[in-house]
């Protein structure tokens, strides 16, 4: 089967500092949950910025559903790592969410109908539905990223891609998100970046681990030893690595 | 009071400024809420300022002043916007000199015009009671290119000024759109010169959206209310002004000013009471 997406010998620098990437090669076939683990500055990133374009790498390839990045974009959902955005900006749950519809809704004036049903089913299936005319600036960490996940669903992609989707949620809410996830996973590719191996690792089909280069990736069933072999790469591999990335929550 | 409603019925000259001051409060409580939820308010500082080159240059050749503005703020606009897009990490000195550049070159040029010396007190203070029709007329019609401009392309300015990164993935080309918020902040500059002047611009484009901005829980609610404020302060302004013949650029805004701070800290106040709905603290990387 063809990959969905395709890194071969990927590098990248910034103009400043060493460089963020060396010789990735990674190919996510298509239905794939994929799990990209490792360290802080290793690197996840700037991978999910080059998938997404916009980044571009300084030498190697980069395919996304055969053509390039910048080609694939209509056909990806993007969740960002945190909100980006100011808290107090004056936008409500559905106007956040109806943004998923830019690029394929009419190019004047506002939405039409079948973007609203778009937005709407999405924000169904995330459970934000009720909260629809709320400011977003009233939700709490667990709704927002809820928000963000419906408005990368008004995107009707084929790949999902979310940067760290759990950093500012509980326990709880992280099971419940995963869960929608796996659900989502029956009809897209998802590439998920994430700091907890032992947690992803009953959602995904396969785990990534990376460091500025890619150190395994590892198809499932994850064995107990294998996830003990995970936890413990970073530490013996990079002596300034950071390790905690890589424990597990209590 | 009574003296402002009773000679605002018999002079013309008062029917036309509280008209000027209603117009100009459509284009900033538009634009003046982007500027404020983009945080581009140097931005339009820049703008502001430096259009007083351009009054120069056009009064020193014999063209109209008003339309010297209408150039050089479309000009500045699309410079200051290639500098922030441009070269992000020195934008604030860039526009810093342009700011300054752009005011000395007009004090040249007006300097340097043969003949009675202009009254550079209006250009940088306005002057609300001078406002000839035509120029009603212009700022009108300046309104309606703002209002056409948002009501078309209202998804994809609330885009950029929300999230850019997200935009530009759905093919939003957000340069364009980035730079055509500080065109339509142009147009606002040289609406507002008429009313409070250029260097009081910025009071006008800001506190009432910043104002409105405390409250509003979507974008629309905060031009609208932006808007209303605009017309309160413009006259208000003019009628307390009037009588003890105080200027009615600086008056105006010292009002916005008053109301701003009365509200930021009345919010303050009841947030501090508790009347705060229970909130996580913001997402972190």
């Amino acid at each position: 089967m063809k990959p969905i997406i395709e890194l071969t010998d990927v590098s990248f620098a910034y103009d400043i500092g060493p460089p963020a990437l060396e010789r990735v090669s990674l190919a996510v076939a298509e239905g794939e949950f994929l799990g990209l683990v490792g360290p802080n500055g290793g690197g996840k990133s700037t991978l999910l910025k080059l998938v997404l374009g916009l980044l571009e790498p300084g030498s190697g390839e980069l395919r996304v559903a055969g053509g390039t990045p910048q080609a694939a974009r209509r056909m990806v959902g993007y969740v960002p790592q945190y909100a980006r955005f100011a808290r107090d900006f004056p936008i409500s749950v559905e106007e956040t969410v109806l943004l998923g519809r830019l690029g394929t809704a009419r190019l004047l004036g506002g939405y039409g109908p079948a973007d609203r049903e778009v937005a709407r089913r999405a924000m169904a299936e995330t459970e934000v539905l009720e909260l629809r005319r709320r400011p977003l600036g009233t939700l709490s960490g667990g709704q927002v990223q809820r928000v963000l996940v419906a408005r990368a669903l008004a995107c009707e992609p084929r790949i999902l891609i979310l940067d760290e989707p759990t950093a500012n949620i509980d326990m709880r809410g992280e099971t419940e998100i995963f869960d929608l996830f796996k659900l989502l996973n029956r009809r897209m590719t998802i590439v998920v970046v994430s700091h907890d191996v032992g947690f992803i690792s009953r959602y995904v089909t396969r785990v990534a681990c990376l460091n500025r280069t890619l150190l395994c990736h590892q198809p499932l069933p994850i064995g107990t030893e294998v996830i003990e072999r995970l936890y413990g790469m970073p530490v013996q591999r990079i002596p300034h690595g950071d390790a905690r990335e890589m424990e597990t929550k209590p | 009071m009574s003296a402002f409603l009773e000679a605002l019925s018999s002079h013309a000259f008062l029917q036309h400024a509280l008209a000027a001051g209603a117009l100009a409060s459509i284009a900033c409580g538009i634009v003046g809420s982007y500027v404020v939820v983009r945080r581009i308010g140097y931005l339009a500082g820049g703008v502001a300022h430096t259009v007083l080159g351009g009054m120069g240059i056009a009064y020193f050749l014999g063209k109209s002043p008003i339309g010297g503005a209408l150039v050089a703020a479309l000009l500045a606009a699309m410079i200051i916007g290639w500098v922030s897009l441009r070269f992000r990490r020195h934008e604030d000195t860039i526009i810093g000199a342009l700011w300054a550049v752009g005011m000395a070159i007009g004090i040249l040029f007006i300097s340097r015009t043969p003949g009675y010396n202009v009254d550079l007190m209006s250009y940088l203070f306005g002057n609300i009671l001078m406002v000839p029709r035509e120029d009603l007329l212009l700022m009108a019609g300046l309104d309606g290119v703002i209002v056409a401009l948002v009501l078309m392309f209202r998804k994809q300015f609330l885009a950029v000024c929300f999230d850019e990164e997200f935009a530009r993935l759905r093919g939003v080309p957000v340069a364009v759109f980035y730079l055509g918020l500080l065109l339509m902040v142009a147009l606002t500059v040289v609406i507002l010169i008429q009313v409070v002047g250029l260097v009081l611009v910025l009071a006008l484009l800001t506190l009432p959206a910043a104002i409105a901005g405390q409250y509003a829980r979507s974008l629309a609610a905060m031009m609208a209310a932006a808007i209303l404020l605009g017309i309160a302060f413009t006259s208000l302004g003019l009628a307390l002004s009037f009588a003890p013949d105080l200027p009615a650029g600086a008056t105006i805004v010292l009002l916005a000013g008053v109301a701003y701070l009365l509200s930021a800290a009345g919010r303050g106040l009841y947030l501090h009471l508790g009347g705060r709905r229970a909130r996580t603290p913001p997402g972190k990387g």
